[in-house]
């Protein structure tokens, strides 16, 4: 049986008196596609957050090929976490760096590639996502939909073998959106990269999807594949995908 | 009861503000050193705390020593001893008036400067974003900074120290007669060594205070208590950081100078 690439066992977190994770159990596989749905505020960027290390769990067990991280040498955690990358919801590109700066700066910053080699990288990068000439130009001087795309060619331009996407397409239009979810699945078959999306374009985000998995309450209730949520059983799975307010109340 | 639990509370959390800002400016600082140096940053920072700083500093400067050539010679002129307003405006601006003003200038231009990008780039995920790509958000933005305020603190003031002296020969001597040639030889026959040293010294703590203040108060503009993740977190950072930045700058000046004299 093959193990999962990562996998949350029963991971709890609390935020001073808000418990936001409250026992969560996920395989995530190498090469898979998996996407987190769950209503707004269940703590699904907390989630993504505990795989690259800016949350850390109150208790349970982050395994990383079946071995746990925390007990992993320093060496093989700052391997692992190399080849992770991360797409945030707001992009978070620096304002003070021009276009190709941003998409450079992991390289620049922590790999010993030459100039050239750098220079080579980001340009193969640029033009993969149709980035065009706009190299020398500020974050706040391109459209939303160019950000997006500056941010996931910064996310691309390490090779990592696992990118977590949270919330891709917020603020998007549904054009732009479905190019989005395109273009994560070309270059998700292009590379072979293991993607975590967390979402809530539902149903779109289902034809991208390889795994599902809903966020509730602090719990995954539900993990299976687009066929399996699709003819779910669970009326709060059904609720949460109809968007049904009756069965699935908010906060609001 | 309560009130003791709050007095408990509040003085827990200064000491763990101590503690983290301590830490916060020995990382930066160990971090100067780590290998590749970061001099293109640094540049950049001299640029900025340095080189765009120096206007202010040199018309600062003017006036602080146009205003104390005026009070100056009215004061000495009392006991016929208007002779000596070199000495006086070069000694007070050398020791005191020069590295303390010049401090205060930088803070107000540099310093919020710092403390708002800094912030900024906290709530919107930034620094989260270094992280995860493995880069060290201390060393990126704290350690250049500290490094680039080290340089320029003590060229600044420098430069407002000699404006100040000319600014006292243009009140002085240019308006209210006193013979260039004696201002400038009292100014030459009472500054000594100890003094420019003394304060350049001062100048340097106040880089350190100043730049560590900043930059540590936009670094963890998300842990106030008082809309840390947005807008109105980073208008506090960037208040508080002055306020403490000018009130630590006298507090330090003065212990300097109490142990100087």
């Amino acid at each position: 049986m093959t193990l999962p690439l990562i996998q949350f066992v029963d991971i709890k977190k609390n935020f001073g008196a808000n418990e936001v994770l409250k026992g969560v159990n996920l395989s995530i596989y190498k090469g898979d596609i998996m996407v987190v749905i769950g209503k707004s505020g269940t703590g699904k960027s907390v989630l993504l957050k505990h795989i690259i290390g800016l949350v850390h769990q109150d208790s349970g067990e982050l395994l990383i090929d079946g071995k746990s991280l925390h007990t992993l040498p320093k060496k093989g955690r700052l391997f692992f976490k190399k080849e992770l990358s991360y797409m945030f919801q707001e992009n978070a590109l620096f304002d003070f760096l021009n276009v190709f700066e941003n998409i450079a700066l992991p390289l620049t910053e922590t790999s010993r590639d030459t100039r050239f080699i750098i220079e080579e990288k980001v340009n193969t990068r640029m033009v993969q996502l149709g980035l065009g000439p706009i190299g020398k130009k500020f974050p706040s001087e391109l459209s939303g939909g160019m950000r997006k795309r500056v941010a996931l060619a910064r996310a691309l331009v390490t090779d990592p073998k696992v990118v977590l996407f949270d919330e891709p397409t917020t603020g998007l239009d549904p054009v732009r959106k479905k190019k989005v979810h395109t273009m994560i699945k070309e270059y998700q078959e292009q590379f072979g990269f293991t993607a975590v999306i967390v979402s809530h374009d539902i149903p779109e985000i289902f034809d991208l999807a390889q795994h599902i998995a809903l966020l509730d309450e602090g719990k995954i209730i539900f993990e299976g594949t687009k066929d399996d949520i699709l003819h779910s059983r669970s009326d709060t799975v059904n609720a949460f995908i109809r968007g049904d307010e009756q069965l699935c109340p908010t906060d609001t | 009861m309560k009130y003791i639990e709050k007095l408990g509370g509040a003085t827990l959390q200064v000491v763990e503000s101590i503690g983290r800002i301590v830490l916060f400016f020995i990382s930066g600082v160990t971090r100067i050193f780590v290998r590749p140096i970061q001099a293109d940053k640094i540049i950049d920072q001299m640029w900025f705390v340095g080189a765009k700083s120096l206007f202010v500093i040199i018309l600062t400067g003017t006036f602080t020593g146009m205003v104390l050539g005026l009070q100056g010679y009215y004061s000495l002129v009392k006991f016929g001893s208007e002779a000596a307003l070199g000495s006086a405006v070069s000694l007070t601006i050398i020791r005191e008036l020069g590295p303390v003003l010049s401090a205060i200038m930088i803070t107000a231009r540099a310093g919020s400067a710092m403390a708002a990008e800094i912030g900024v780039m906290r709530i919107s995920e930034q620094i989260d974003a270094l992280r995860t790509m493995q880069i060290d958000p201390i060393r990126f933005l704290f350690s250049p900074r500290i490094m680039a305020a080290l340089i320029s603190f003590p060229l600044l003031t420098a430069i407002f120290d000699v404006m100040g002296i000319f600014g006292g020969y243009l009140t002085g001597s240019l308006l209210l007669g006193i013979n260039p040639a004696i201002y400038m030889d009292k100014v030459i026959q009472s500054v000594e060594m100890v003094d420019i040293a003394g304060g350049f010294l001062k100048s340097f703590v106040f880089a350190i205070v100043v730049t560590t203040i900043c930059c540590y108060r936009g670094y963890y503009t998300h842990l106030s208590t008082r809309g840390g993740h947005g807008a109105k977190g980073v208008s506090m950072a960037t208040t508080n950081s002055v306020v403490q930045s000018c009130v630590f700058i006298l507090i330090v000046d003065y212990i300097i100078t109490y142990f100087l004299v």
